[in-house]
């Protein structure tokens, strides 16, 4: 009798323990889920619900559908090319100025000033930034006065602006490019001499070595940062609003346009459209973090 | 071989000079903008009047205070949430990993102004109106800044619990009769103080500088302070520019030197 009793408190034993934690262990998370669950969760799930209901409440799809009206798929695409350009010019050349501190021969201490540089200007952005390019590269600006006085080139007669889909991805490219110091510096750290040294040791030209071991090696970091890169800009309007008050269809400030009034005419629309940029986000972030993990491989 | 070594040592040489070239250009291009807001700064007739007006304004620092006085509000909140969460998630359910760090990607993909959008909604009527009041407004606003410092946070923090061993300094802790919250506020929070000032610092430069939720939610913040300036004034935006991008450059330094005597690291994505 004693026998079974222990036997059966032995098989219990395992099992009831785990269960009895599972159920309140949670609960130290709560004051986490509640927070983010008041003031994350539940604003997109009322962007989420509100943008499959018309003005009468009923059920409908005509939101999505009404995401092809042209000025609507316009800022789509405006917004797209803004991200791709800025996000492309920044990988670039954020590649390139990360490599010549780090690999290509230059003397070690820039660096660290070029990194806490990068730290700052991936910070300076919004309002102050395109202040400051309007101080740059505005009718009045600093660059645009010295090239009229000192090369007679005025960029305003030259067909320049800054006001334009082209400054404003001047602009973006400043916070970008800083980003993209940041991120790709540790994936250059990871690429190891001795690789260049074997490749060269075994008759590999420069070309050789970068078309067949660098990139290779490289390429997820590459395309994760440009990814992450394109979200970046993607989110932005604090810049783009400051810059051109929304004379460029970009996504975000046609958004920040419905919620201080209807300007859509149709609130619905308005959500359908957070939802859309929510996507694009959603895909940007998800291929970033794929691409990272595979990135990852080469730096342990 | 010789003959092919100094063939190579030139053509690194060469090599080098382009990748001067590159380095000097991109820096100019970090630095032209700088140098032309400080110009214009100076350009008023009375030398650095643009700063003394700002200076003397009273709606500056009361936009400046307001600002900080939320960012720190933000830091108090976010770390009051996240170190709990990050250390209760490494020692006891493993298993909800992956739903805390999916949350606090979350902001990551939904852009401030989807956010806010979403907040206003919300929280504009019944059965909660935050947006009716002023300390409502204000609340929320905290609760979004918050909100987007959960990204930034919870790595540096998780971090952070990564480098210390949070089980035996908890049995430890235990054995000598500490009860949790001296557990988390007297063993944990120092072990990871690093972490969490460099995710503090983090948040204070983009609270300082955020101005999409602010404006929004028709907060007296510093963000939109700027924005109206710089419709209105000629010089004064520059000064404040400059003051602006300094505030963040203490912030980043600061983040720099706890970064060094700590191994907690937040990756730097501001607001845009």
């Amino acid at each position: 009798m004693t026998a079974v009793t222990a036997t059966a408190t032995t098989q219990d034993a395992p099992d009831a323990r785990p269960g009895s934690r599972r159920s309140w262990a949670w609960l130290g998370i709560l004051p986490f889920l509640v927070f983010s669950g008041l003031f994350l969760l539940l604003p997109i799930s009322f962007l989420v619900i509100g943008s499959f209901v018309d003005r009468s409440g009923s059920l409908t799809l005509q939101n999505y559908a009404d995401l092809s009206r042209p000025d609507i798929v316009l800022a789509f695409r405006t917004t797209i090319e803004v991200s791709l350009v800025s996000a492309l010019a920044g990988t670039f050349v954020g590649f390139l100025m990360a490599y010549a501190v780090i690999l290509a021969g230059l003397p070690k201490w820039l660096r660290a000033p070029l990194v806490t540089f990068a730290g700052v200007a991936s910070n300076f952005a919004g309002v102050p930034l395109a202040l400051a390019f309007i101080f740059t590269l505005g009718q009045l600006g600093l660059v645009t006065l010295f090239l009229r006085d000192t090369f007679g080139i005025y960029l305003y007669q030259q067909g320049f602006s800054l006001y334009t889909q082209v400054g404003l991805e001047l602009v973006y490219v400043y916070f970008q490019l800083p980003l993209m110091i940041l991120i790709i510096a540790p994936a250059i750290d990871g690429l190891k001499r001795d690789w260049r040294e074997a490749a060269e040791n075994l008759g590999a030209s420069p070309r050789q070595y970068w078309r067949y071991v660098a990139l290779p090696i490289l390429m997820p970091s590459l395309m994760g940062a440009a990814i992450l890169l394109f979200g970046n800009a993607f989110g932005a309007q604090a810049t783009a609003y400051q810059l051109t008050g929304g004379t460029i269809p970009i996504l975000a400030v046609k958004i920040g346009a419905q919620i201080s009034g209807d300007v859509l005419r149709n609130v619905g629309l308005g959500y359908a459209m957070a939802m859309g940029m929510v996507v694009v986000m959603g895909v940007a972030i998800g291929c970033y973090i794929v691409l990272q993990r595979k990135a990852e491989r080469w730096s342990r | 071989m010789s003959e092919q070594a100094a063939a190579r040592s030139a053509q690194r040489r060469r090599g080098s000079a382009i990748w001067w070239v590159v380095l000097l250009v991109g820096v100019a291009y970090f630095t032209v903008p700088l140098v032309a807001t400080l110009q214009f700064s100076l350009r008023t007739k009375v030398p650095f009047a643009a700063y003394t007006n700002v200076l003397q304004d009273p709606v500056f620092w009361s936009r400046l205070g307001y600002s900080a006085m939320c960012a720190v509000c933000t830091i108090v909140l976010s770390v009051a949430l996240v170190v709990p969460t990050a250390y209760w998630v490494r020692l006891k359910v493993p298993r909800l990993r992956p739903v805390v760090e999916f949350i606090t990607l979350l902001p990551f993909v939904i852009p401030p102004v989807v956010l806010v959008f979403g907040l206003i909604r919300v929280y504009s009527g019944n059965p909660i109106p935050l947006v009716a009041t002023e300390l409502g407004s204000t609340a929320l606003l905290v609760a979004a800044y918050v909100v987007l410092s959960l990204p930034y946070m919870y790595r540096a923090v998780d971090t952070g619990l990564r480098s210390i061993d949070s089980q035996s300094l908890t049995e430890a802790a235990q054995s000598l009769g500490a009860g949790w919250p001296t557990i988390i506020l007297r063993v944990i929070l120092p072990n990871v103080r690093g972490a969490v000032l460099s995710g503090a610092f983090l948040t204070f430069a983009i609270v300082m500088g955020e101005f999409t939720i602010a404006n929004f939610l028709f907060r007296p913040a510093f963000g939109p302070y700027l924005s109206l300036l710089g419709n209105s004034k000629t010089y004064e935006p520059a000064a404040v520019s400059l003051i602006s991008f300094g505030l963040t450059w203490v912030a980043m330094a600061m983040i720099a030197i706890v970064g060094r005597q700590s191994r907690g690291r937040v990756s730097a994505v501001g607001v845009r």
